[in-house]
């Protein structure tokens, strides 16, 4: 057996490889193999979106993300836009109100400044419309061919008001389980643009603030967890939320709410849009009592006007699906990355 | 969705399964050949919806589970070479070789691309005049045409350094393989649609004749396949033993009558060897002799000793119907898409990895929830 060897993120002499990136079983390994154990720290050990700390008897939600997206600006949105609200999301997940951010730049040798002007122009406007100041910074520029025209890594920082305990511990039997938007654009919108994949179809990237949709949630229902629904998709987070809280989640396929373009544009290349990235839409786990109000609330937005109640929690451990024919199977992390098939 | 919707409709389903519970009244055995069928019964649970006495064994019909070792092999050396670029279709670069795979060549600095089209290998190749592209050309006669477009362009164009490293294989001969292979089950077949789409279904009509088998021709969605179930149930149970079309949105008798003919401009049959399997006789496709130098194959040879196939899984009685992937002591546990055992686990189009992705377990497995 020992001919198989397979691409094992702790291996002798093994690699990193792209897999270990796509949020599937190779990015979980990584994290629980070789990060955790070396940080021993209670916070990250929770693997929520932020950490919740507190200084001088305030919690604060902290957090901090790479963006790497190729190419650059994509119908919808670009890299600067997804670098402001994809930290802005991760503090709203914890219930935060988000203050400040941070941002470094690397850049690599040769890219043209219009396109750099144009990032940052979108990063401040993207700022502004979430209420959050970009308070400190960094550049590096490195050589041609070290990196891929640039990247951007965003930390950010709000308060968590008093009374707003989220995490997946607090999930238990018999709570909803709600999705606030359709999934898989972002990734199909990314795709598309994506050199030797260039589809024309009509969708853009989904990328945008939820604090306006958390705030409105979490006025009129009783919430015990959030989670945004980004690399690796809706199945890779429900899959997350399923094995941190203990808990079975039963979800109906047919509710998973799918633009049109995006379940032809999966259709066609052979991906699951249950595991296609998000960049605006978040699950939600609440008080059954409260989903039509929940619903209610989350559709009086915009980006909120697909929400949908995907199922329940319930006893046991995994995600179960009921397909459209009625007929339940488990829902697995996807082992790397999801590649398009042959024919 | 238009064309997609229709072909998932609740209703119809049980209709159709209540067809089929109606029907039948002795057991029956019934492979489908696809990959692509395979993925769509187990993701929708299609199986689970149908009559006790029908048994449905899955097919060797996922190319990239059935190239060989040593193809798989070369490839890897050819994308291991510095001035050379491996073009490949993306689900061929998991697949493991006898010490590494693809994904791996690149992540230590091999020249690896995943294209959606071999023209645009042909494109990487005009690109990149000083660098040998390479594109492997994999897949059953679906792929063929294109793959075989690709061949014509290059020669037509003059491009040197370009060239394919073909591990074309056909469906017909696999058939066969499975109906004379020792202790066969398999009494019906749902056919392969696309490749029928491009091929046409008169190399089916020997089989349907000399074995006294029916074969349905069959689209991918779930609709499709319980149609095509009832279709064949029904000429099994009234001993009939015909091609029928179930997919009559896209294939035809005659096939493709373009894309056969640029098929048969580029490649000649050739024997092959499957993976799990064997050679098998007359079951591939090679250039023929006007394109011969554009085989990669040839320009570069291969260095590494010839390998044989482990027999660590039951990947070949899983490809050839004999074995359910959940009844291999080591599916799901020694065996899984990141650490497979055996190329079934590799591809989604794969048996093993499609039980996988549904989250089948092992036969008996506690763990498993009503």
């Amino acid at each position: 057996m020992s001919s198989f060897a397979c691409p094992a993120p702790l291996s002798p002499g093994a690699r990193v490889l792209l897999g270990h990136g796509s949020g599937g079983t190779l990015s979980a390994d990584l994290v629980r193999e070789l990060f955790l154990p070396r940080f021993a720290s209670a916070e990250l050990n929770r693997l929520t979106d932020a950490a919740v700390v507190e200084l001088e008897g305030v919690r604060v939600a902290f957090t901090t993300d790479a963006f790497v997206v190729q190419p650059t600006f994509f119908p919808g949105a670009d890299i600067g836009v997804l670098a402001v609200n994809g930290t802005v999301n991760d503090l709203a997940m914890m219930g935060a109100r988000p203050s400040f951010l941070s941002a470094a730049f690397v850049l690599e040798e040769g890219l043209g400044l219009d396109a750099l002007v144009s990032v940052v122009d979108s990063m401040a406007a993207t700022a502004d419309r979430a209420g959050v100041r970009l308070v400190t910074g960094d550049t590096k520029v490195v050589e041609r061919g070290a990196a891929d025209g640039l990247y951007i890594v965003t930390s950010g920082i709000g308060v968590v008001p008093d009374g707003i305990e989220l995490g997946p511990e607090h999930i238990d039997v018999g709570h909803a389980v709600v999705v606030s938007g359709p999934v898989g654009s972002h990734g199909v919108a990314v795709m598309s643009r994506r050199a030797g994949i260039e589809f024309d179809v009509d969708v853009e990237s989904d990328s945008m603030s939820l604090v306006p949709l958390v705030d409105s949630l979490l006025e009129v229902a009783n919430v015990h967890c959030l989670r945004d629904a980004t690399r690796g998709g809706l199945a890779t987070v429900l899959c997350e939320l399923a094995d941190a809280s203990g808990c079975a989640i039963d979800i109906d396929e047919p509710r998973v709410p799918v633009l049109e373009p995006v379940r032809s544009a999966c259709a066609t290349l052979g991906l699951d849009p249950l595991y296609v990235a998000n960049e605006g839409v978040f699950v939600a786990v609440l008080d059954a009592s409260d989903v039509a109000a929940a619903l209610e609330a989350l559709r009086a937005h915009a980006g909120g006007s697909a929400a949908a109640l995907l199922g329940e929690v319930g006893a046991g451990t995994g995600v179960h699906l009921r397909t459209a024919l009625g007929v339940s199977r488990p829902l697995r992390l996807l082992s790397g990355e999801q590649l398009p098939r042959i024919c | 969705m238009k064309y997609r919707d229709e072909y998932y409709d609740p209703a119809v389903a049980r209709r159709l399964a209540d067809r089929l519970g109606a029907t039948v009244t002795r057991p029956w055995t019934v492979m489908e050949v696809c990959g692509g069928q395979t993925h769509t019964l187990v993701r929708q649970g299609i199986d689970q919806l149908l009559p006790d006495e029908i048994e449905l064994v899955h097919g060797p019909g996922c190319p990239v589970c059935v190239t060989p070792l040593s193809v798989i092999d070369h490839a890897i050396e050819i994308a291991g070479r510095s001035d050379t670029t491996l073009c490949s279709y993306g689900d061929m670069l998991r697949v493991p070789g006898s010490n590494d795979d693809l994904l791996r060549v690149r992540a230590a600095g091999g020249d690896v691309r995943v294209v959606y089209s071999p023209l645009d290998a042909v494109q990487v190749a005009r690109d990149t005049p000083d660098r040998e592209v390479v594109f492997f050309a994999v897949g059953f006669e679906t792929t063929a045409p294109a793959n075989a477009m690709a061949v014509r362009v290059a020669a037509a164009e003059g491009l040197t350094n370009f060239s394919v490293l073909v591990a074309q294989v056909l469906v017909p001969p696999a058939m066969v393989a499975i109906l004379t292979s020792p202790g066969n089950r398999v009494q019906g077949f749902l056919g392969p649609g696309h490749v029928c789409t491009v091929m046409g279904w008169t190399e089916y009509e020997p089989i349907t004749d000399g074995f006294g088998v029916p074969i349905v021709v069959c689209g991918f969605e779930p609709i499709d396949l319980l149609e095509g179930l009832v279709m064949l149930v029904d000429q099994l149970q009234q001993g009939r033993s015909e091609i029928e079309n179930q997919y009559v949105r896209s294939a035809r008798r005659e096939g493709n009558a373009t894309a056969r003919a640029v098929v048969a401009e580029v490649f000649e049959p050739c024997d092959r060897a499957w993976r799990g399997i064997g050679v098998l006789p007359g079951s591939g496709l090679r250039l023929r002799l006007p394109y011969r130098s554009l085989d990669a194959a040839e320009r570069f040879p291969r260095r590494g000793a010839e390998t044989a196939e482990p027999e660590v899984c039951i990947a070949g009685r899983v490809l050839l119907g004999r074995a359910r992937p959940d009844q291999c002591p080591a599916f799901g546990t020694d065996c899984t898409p990141e650490r497979p055992l055996g190329a079934p686990m590799v591809s989604s189009e794969g048996a093993c990895a499609a039980y996988h992705a549904a989250g089948r377990v092992q036969v008996g497995d506690p763990a498993v929830r009503p």
